[in-house]
């Protein structure tokens, strides 16, 4: 096994994922399956391979800074329209800290 | 119809975009319910783009290369005022203040975007069948899947019911579809169409990309899209030549190369369209070279490592917050995080999460994460070392012909493994497409991929063109 269901329940807390105990399993069942494919990687040797963490090709030098202007924001209203729950031009969330 | 028919029929008058509108959006609505396609149609804003192309029209000005076009939009690309859903539960009423990049462009270009595809839940699967809103079903073969993710936009076009359409791209989210449905699709160079407005799944690999009938109404609606945007700063500077002036059907003497490695695992009634695919680019006049991609076999691990990490942070913002949807029987704070994206997120979204979570978690991110961009290095080098040697590439695009509903949504692994010709082009960021290079003898398409080197779409669509001229599908 790869992975324990005990892993796997703290990897769901960290993504911040109520998982039910039938889900665990699964869970558990699938990432085991993926990660024992994964394990295939090991047989390189990338000891001297620069990671790439993004495409990379042959190009002409570029500016890559935008010109400093200001542009129209997007706007207060537009910005909340989508928020699950606003008020006072905020997004409101259960309260956080108990006074 | 394509791009040149409509406009020839709309500059002769004999038809107004409006009655291209209204017709395309009738036969679109009452097709739907065999497939399940699309998820919204937006009559308004097509009847809206349609007027002003016909009052451009009528005061004789240029109406724009894809004048009165109907084109459809994966659904996890954003559209001011119109519903995008992602395919999610958690994102069933969002409605985007802004417009992605490539909408913008496109109706600038005069294009009607008609409605809204469905797709796998934020664009993860290869099947269609991760949709929170029902599987789509292959216009083909009704009871087959249309592959994923882009599953709607490739199913409309071969559907007739949308001339054009775009998708997305990951790890074969254009070309799995494009091919299981008989269709054109194309994945440019990373960076050569703006992300802005595209739905973030993982971002080093994103791409929008189109779905077209014929090879030169992908290239037409490419060049449309693609070039630089400030809105995203990994978009390209590089120019854009004219693609379709570049297609004049001669591809003699062009170097094609065939990857070895893309012909293990493969099913034999998608081997025997393929190989004979590359016998007609062979009486075309193009010389074919064996060439080698070495680190093929561990491209599957190395993308799922580096999709997955990205996903899990890029879909940490779906947090009952800012997205609309917010579990209502949340207490704490804590508790509204953890409900809200167990009821909002589908199963493969969060075996995703989960995955992404575990692999950059404490201890881990040596062995997993920092291993698979070392590995994507690998495969990166393995298509340089190969566009030394060939103009392009050719092989197939996913290892079995589109299977049926259902057969394969208990074994995620093999569903992932099935990605194995598609992901190493995400990989590496050159451009690939799928275009229809026969069917198996139960009359399933197949598509036959081309690839080609940074921003050489040229080429690409040039072996594209000069195939689809001679081929009988």
């Amino acid at each position: 096994m790869k992975i324990t269901e005990q892993e796997v329940r703290r990897v769901a807390e960290l993504a911040n994922l109520a998982l039910n105990d039938d889900e665990i399993v699964h869970m558990t069942r699938d990432m085991d399956g993926i990660l024992t494919h994964i394990d295939k990687l090991s047989e390189l040797d990338t000891a001297n391979v620069e990671p790439m963490s993004q495409v990379l090709y042959d190009s002409e030098e570029t500016a890559t800074l935008r010109a400093d202007v200001v542009h129209k924001p997007l706007g207060n209203a537009d910005a909340l329209a989508n928020a699950a729950v606003s008020g006072q031009g905020y997004f409101k969330v259960p309260l956080v800290i108990e006074r | 119809m394509t791009i040149d028919s409509i406009r020839a029929d709309l500059l002769a008058k004999r038809t107004s975009a409006e009655e291209i509108a209204r017709a395309a959006l009738k036969f679109a609505e009452a097709e739907n319910p065999k497939t399940n396609a699309y998820l919204t149609f937006a009559p308004d804003r097509a009847l809206a783009a349609a007027r002003a192309l016909d009052r451009k029209i009528a005061a004789n000005e240029d109406p724009g290369p894809l004048a009165g076009v109907p084109i459809a939009v994966k659904d996890v690309i954003l559209t001011r005022g119109l519903r995008t859903t992602c395919a999610s539960r958690m994102l069933e009423t969002y409605i985007p203040p802004y417009d992605a990049t490539a909408v913008i462009r496109i109706e600038q270009a005069g294009g009607v975007i008609i409605g809204k595809t469905n797709c796998d839940e934020f664009a993860m699967g290869s099947s269609n069948e991760n949709s929170a809103f029902g599987p789509v079903h292959n216009p083909v073969a009704l009871d087959r899947v249309p592959g994923g993710s882009s599953g709607g936009s490739a199913a409309v076009v071969a559907q007739g019911t949308a001339v054009l359409s775009l998708g997305s791209d990951t790890g074969g989210s254009i070309r799995q579809p494009a091919s299981f449905c008989g269709v054109t699709g194309v994945t440019p160079t990373y960076g050569r169409v703006s992300r802005y407005g595209l739905t973030a799944f993982a971002s080093s690999l994103d791409h929008i990309g189109p779905f077209s009938r014929t090879v030169r109404d992908s290239a037409r609606l490419l060049q449309v899209m693609a070039g630089r945007d400030e809105m995203d700063s990994t978009s390209a500077f590089a120019p854009v030549p004219d693609y379709v002036a570049a297609l004049d059907g001669n591809i003699r003497g062009m170097k094609i190369g065939v990857p070895k490695e893309f012909f293990d695992g493969l099913a034999s009634d998608t081997g025997d369209v393929i190989r004979a695919a590359i016998q007609t680019l062979q009486k075309l006049g193009c010389e074919i070279y064996e060439v080698t991609l070495p680190h093929t076999a561990y491209a599957v691990g190395c993308y799922y490592i580096i999709c997955t990490a990205e996903a899990s942070s890029n879909l940490a913002r779906y947090d009952g917050v800012r997205y609309t949807r917010r579990s209502e029987s949340a207490g704490s704070l804590q508790e509204m995080y953890r409900k809200t994206r167990d009821e909002g997120f589908g199963a493969e979204c969060k075996r995703r999460i989960m995955l992404g979570t575990y692999v950059l978690s404490a201890g881990y991110y040596d062995a997993y994460y920092l291993k698979a961009q070392k590995v994507r290095a690998l495969v990166a080098r393995d298509y340089a070392q190969a566009f030394e040697q060939v103009d392009a590439i050719v092989g197939p695009v996913s290892p079995f012909p589109a299977f049926k509903l259902g057969e394969k949504v208990d074994d995620p692994t093999s569903m992932y493994l099935s990605d194995i010709y598609t992901v190493t082009g995400d990989l590496a960021g050159v451009p690939c497409m799928s275009i229809p290079a026969g069917k198996t003898p139960d009359g399933l398409p197949v598509g036959l991929q081309i690839i080609a080197n940074h921003f050489n779409e040229t080429e690409m669509f040039r072996v594209a063109d000069a195939f689809e001229k001679v081929s009988t599908t």
